[in-house]
């Protein structure tokens, strides 16, 4: 296929890069993949770039956005990658379960092939507030918080610490559909545009003054691509943490366990949120914290990003996720704490393949701050 | 004035000076572990007993604590006084028999049996730690506890108690090393590290800035001293026999009328912090270009050897360009001085380290100065090995540390396992540039440096009238370029001294004309 690399080459100023590596030598999948951006950037500059439709390594980026942030010229290297799976989605060559994702969205609002009316099963029982009666506090819960089995208990915990801490809010229910964060990322930049569209004035309409996020992908997406007006976009970890530091969640249990805890790319590394779910874990009674080596700017990918939900990736056998869960384990932590449903689908995964379901469990903050209320 | 005799000569001295203080004076020696001129007198290990007779009658005292009378005589080495200190000193050795300071004591008194039961203690309960602690900190947070053979010295209770500043002095009064601040307090003490070793070496509180300072005398830390702290201690008065130390000391402002003026105010380096990824802070062994030129320098904190963790390293990496060439640091300029020093410091680790690996990762090479390719190559034939690409990332596997970087002329990332990790930090406008362009009424260049009249046709003049600029201040530049820029300064302003002096000639009449 033909790629118009004149047009990534413009849109994305390929021309300040100064080829120094930093991009490849940062990126996750660098070391187990074909996947090298730097590259990538040099052949389209030369106008020699192969056909991209034969690159499989392309559906390998996880946007997890290391080498945007550490790039000393502020090419935006992902987001030739973007680009050129654009192109690629353009005429129709992406892999089939990125194509059932996509089509998912656009029937039903997520991408795991569920019904739109299933969608606020999980919150049965729960009398949660209807958005569109108007609420200052909005729940954003992401597809995975919603449908996926795995992750409804930690969406159910925060409804209950939310409560808890006398938070009124309101949700809208099977109206919310996917933020578009990953269709975006995986090039799908029409649905994308229909999603923001749509998204955009049903959030506004709600009159609320604040969206409260289930992922941080929907945080990212929503507080930086969606230009909503006068609404505070915050991660849940950012609220509770809020909430803890104004005392309104008091603890009542304890919770004897050694926590370590995985930074999501999407919140810690694009969007500098470090210390706040690092401050609710700590403030759990009985919880001992103890770190990785590889956190914050500097931690590793889960492999859940960028449309990688949907997509297998070039190499099953070395996951970034398996070598996590080690890195977890070796710490000596009973759990690893996520903050991210992706986080949480890839190293609860890990974890079982790994035979290291003895030793760790992966959790939620949301299912630990609970079982101390 | 009293007058005394010690030991057959004779002097006179004020009214209650102890016989110490005047033995002292008169250089006979007498042995003592409990006194200390910065502390009252107290008795406690009796091994100063003379023998004084006053008035016909004689009689053994402690020379610390006994004020000198009138007409008296005093015997220091006397039989019965020897004997005295003799078996004092045997009872010494009988309860710290591996205390170097009572083996000496006893050693110098001739006792080198025992005929008691040996002990193992280390303490002699001179009392050193507790007077300190109650007449210089003023905090009595230690104090002798028990009683009889139970004696000993420790916090009250032997509980940790908030009385404790863990300021240290009793454990470094202590003769012994029986003082351990571990045992007393449970706060942590904060070492005072040498801001000219790059903080790799503890420093006094009282020290010599650097070797070469100007000038070459020692300044009291006034932040941490307990003196400025608390108004307490004051001990450092008592030893300095020049009587030098001056605590009401201030900075002066000192007004000069001048001519002309040399700016030469020098650079900072950046705090690789900002570049999170490479683990600056976190991990013990990445460290900064200025830090390894300390731990390489012979008058360093290690006296030239590269130790890490008192082992020396295998892998050695170098990495260039950090925080340079990059506008997310606000530097977007090529700091011009790394890819030299680091091509000397690689040199400087070939020579010391013959076996290591050293890598250096570097973007581009500039080695654009006279001779300096030449010594690009000469450090390329010593083993070193430059690979190109800028490292992205520095974290551990198993207990190494490992930096990952794409080679991109592998066009492959690798991780390169390294001992020790050194960072060519980018080359910053001193944090006070602002105040000083504001002071002098300087223009700054984006880059926060101060701005040259003419980047090509007058780089030495200032946009000021009068006012040179020299060195790092005005742009990063290396040692040639510096001195060049410098002593052009010097003979535009001596140009201009020659004008005002000529112009003063000419108002005068001339000196020597004709």
């Amino acid at each position: 296929m033909q790629v118009d690399v004149q047009q990534l080459m413009e849109k994305l100023d390929l021309f300040g890069c100064i080829q120094c590596g930093k991009c490849t030598g940062g990126c996750p999948l660098s070391l187990t993949t074909a996947l090298n951006v730097r590259y990538l950037i040099y052949e389209t500059l030369l106008d020699v770039l192969p056909d991209p439709g034969k690159m499989e390594e392309l559906w390998d980026c996880t946007c997890c956005f290391t080498c945007v942030q550490r790039c000393p010229k502020d090419v935006k290297p992902a987001e030739l990658i973007i680009g050129l799976r654009s192109q690629l989605v353009e005429s129709g060559k992406i892999p089939g379960t990125v194509g059932d994702a996509l089509m998912s969205i656009f029937r039903q609002g997520n991408p795991l092939g569920f019904a739109r009316e299933d969608r606020a099963a999980w919150a049965e029982g729960l009398n949660i507030r209807p958005a569109q009666e108007g609420c200052e506090t909005l729940l954003f819960t992401c597809c995975s918080s919603a449908y996926d089995v795995r992750s409804q208990p930690a969406t159910r915990a925060l409804v209950q610490a939310l409560r808890a801490a006398g938070v009124e809010f309101g949700s809208l229910g099977t109206e919310e559909s996917c933020c578009g964060n990953e269709v975006r990322r995986v090039g799908e930049a029409g649905l994308f545009e229909m999603l923001t569209e749509e998204g955009k004035p049903l959030l506004e309409s709600t009159g609320a003054r604040r969206i409260v996020t289930t992922s941080p992908h929907c945080f990212n997406t929503l507080k930086n691509e969606y230009n909503l007006s006068g609404i505070e976009v915050l991660h849940y970890t950012q609220l509770i943490a809020r909430l803890l530091e104004e005392g309104r969640l008091p603890f009542s249990g304890r919770l004897e366990k050694t926590v370590t805890y995985h930074d999501p790319c999407f919140l810690g590394k694009q969007n500098h949120v470090f210390d706040e779910p690092r401050a609710v874990l700590q403030a759990i009674p009985g919880v001992r914290f103890v770190e990785m080596d590889r956190i914050r700017e500097r931690s590793l990918c889960c492999e859940g990003g960028g449309g990688r939900m949907w997509f297998e990736g070039t190499n099953t056998e070395q996951r970034l996720a398996f070598q996590r869960v080690h890195e977890a384990a070796e710490t000596g932590a009973e759990v690893l704490a996520v903050a991210c449903p992706f986080c949480l689908a890839m190293l609860d995964d890990a974890v079982k393949v790994q035979g290291l379901s003895e030793r760790l469990k992966v959790m939620d903050i949301m299912e630990l701050v609970v079982q101390a209320l | 004035m009293v007058r005394v005799t010690i030991d057959g000569q004779t002097i006179e001295v004020e009214p209650e000076t102890t016989i110490l203080e005047a033995a002292r004076r008169l250089r006979i020696p007498i042995p003592t572990l409990c006194h200390h001129p910065a502390l009252e007198p107290y008795g406690a290990c009796r091994l100063c007993t003379v023998e004084i007779t006053l008035g016909g009658r004689s009689q053994l005292v402690t020379s610390c604590n006994y004020p000198i009378r009138q007409e008296m005589e005093v015997q220091t080495a006397s039989e019965r006084v020897l004997k005295g200190r003799r078996m004092l000193a045997e009872l010494l050795l009988a309860r710290c028999p591996n205390v170097p300071q009572v083996q000496e004591v006893a050693a110098s008194l001739g006792v080198s049996t025992v005929r008691f039961e040996r002990g193992d203690e280390i303490c002699h309960l001179c009392g050193l730690c507790v007077r300190v602690c109650e007449e210089l900190i003023g905090q009595s947070a230690i104090s002798f506890i028990g009683r009889g053979v139970d004696r000993q010295v420790g916090p009250p209770f032997v509980k940790f108690s908030d009385a404790c500043i863990a300021c240290g002095a009793c454990a470094f009064v202590c003769p012994t090393g029986a003082i351990r601040l571990e045992n007393i307090t449970d706060k942590t003490p904060r070492p005072l590290l040498s801001e000219f070793d790059a903080r790799l070496a503890r420093r006094g509180n009282i020290y010599i800035p650097f070797p070469q300072a100007v000038p070459k005398v020692p300044v009291i830390d006034r932040e941490h001293c307990l003196h400025f702290a608390l108004g307490r201690c004051g001990a450092c008065q008592f030893f300095c026999e020049a009587k030098a130390i001056n605590y009401d000391q201030e900075d002066e402002l000192l007004e000069v009328d001048v001519e002309t003026i040399i700016v030469a105010t020098g650079f900072d380096l950046m705090d690789p912090r900002i570049k999170p990824e490479f683990g600056y802070g976190v991990y013990p062994n990445v460290i900064t270009g200025l830090e390894f030129e300390r731990l390489s320098s012979a008058s360093g904190p290690t006296a030239g050897k590269i130790l890490i963790n008192g082992k020396e390293p295998r892998d050695v990496v170098f990495i260039h360009c950090v925080g340079s060439r990059d506008p997310h640091t606000g530097v977007s300029y090529c700091s011009r001085i790394c890819c030299m020093y680091t091509a000397k410091h690689a040199h400087l680790v070939r020579d010391k380290l013959p076996q290591a690996r050293i890598t250096v990762f570097y973007m581009d090479v500039r080695a654009f100065g006279k001779g300096y390719e030449e010594f690009y190559d000469r450090v390329k034939h010593e083993r070193v090995v430059y690979r190109r690409g800028e490292p992205s990332e520095v974290y551990k596997k198993g207990d190494r540390l490992v930096v990952r970087a794409e080679d991109t002329l592998l066009r492959r990332t690798v991780e390169v396992e390294a001992d020790l990790v050194v960072l060519a930090t980018a080359v910053v406008p001193r944090g006070d540039a602002a105040a000083v362009a504001e002071v002098l009424g300087l223009q700054r260049t984006p880059d926060g440096f101060f701005q040259e009249a003419h980047p090509k046709y007058r780089p030495v003049e200032s946009n000021r009238p009068k006012v040179f600029l020299a060195g790092c201040c005005q742009g990063p530049k290396d040692i040639p370029d510096t001195v060049a820029q410098a002593k052009a300064a010097a003979a535009s302003a001596m140009a201009i001294l020659a004008e005002a002096a000529r112009s003063q000639d000419e108002f005068t009449g001339g000196t020597d004309a004709g």
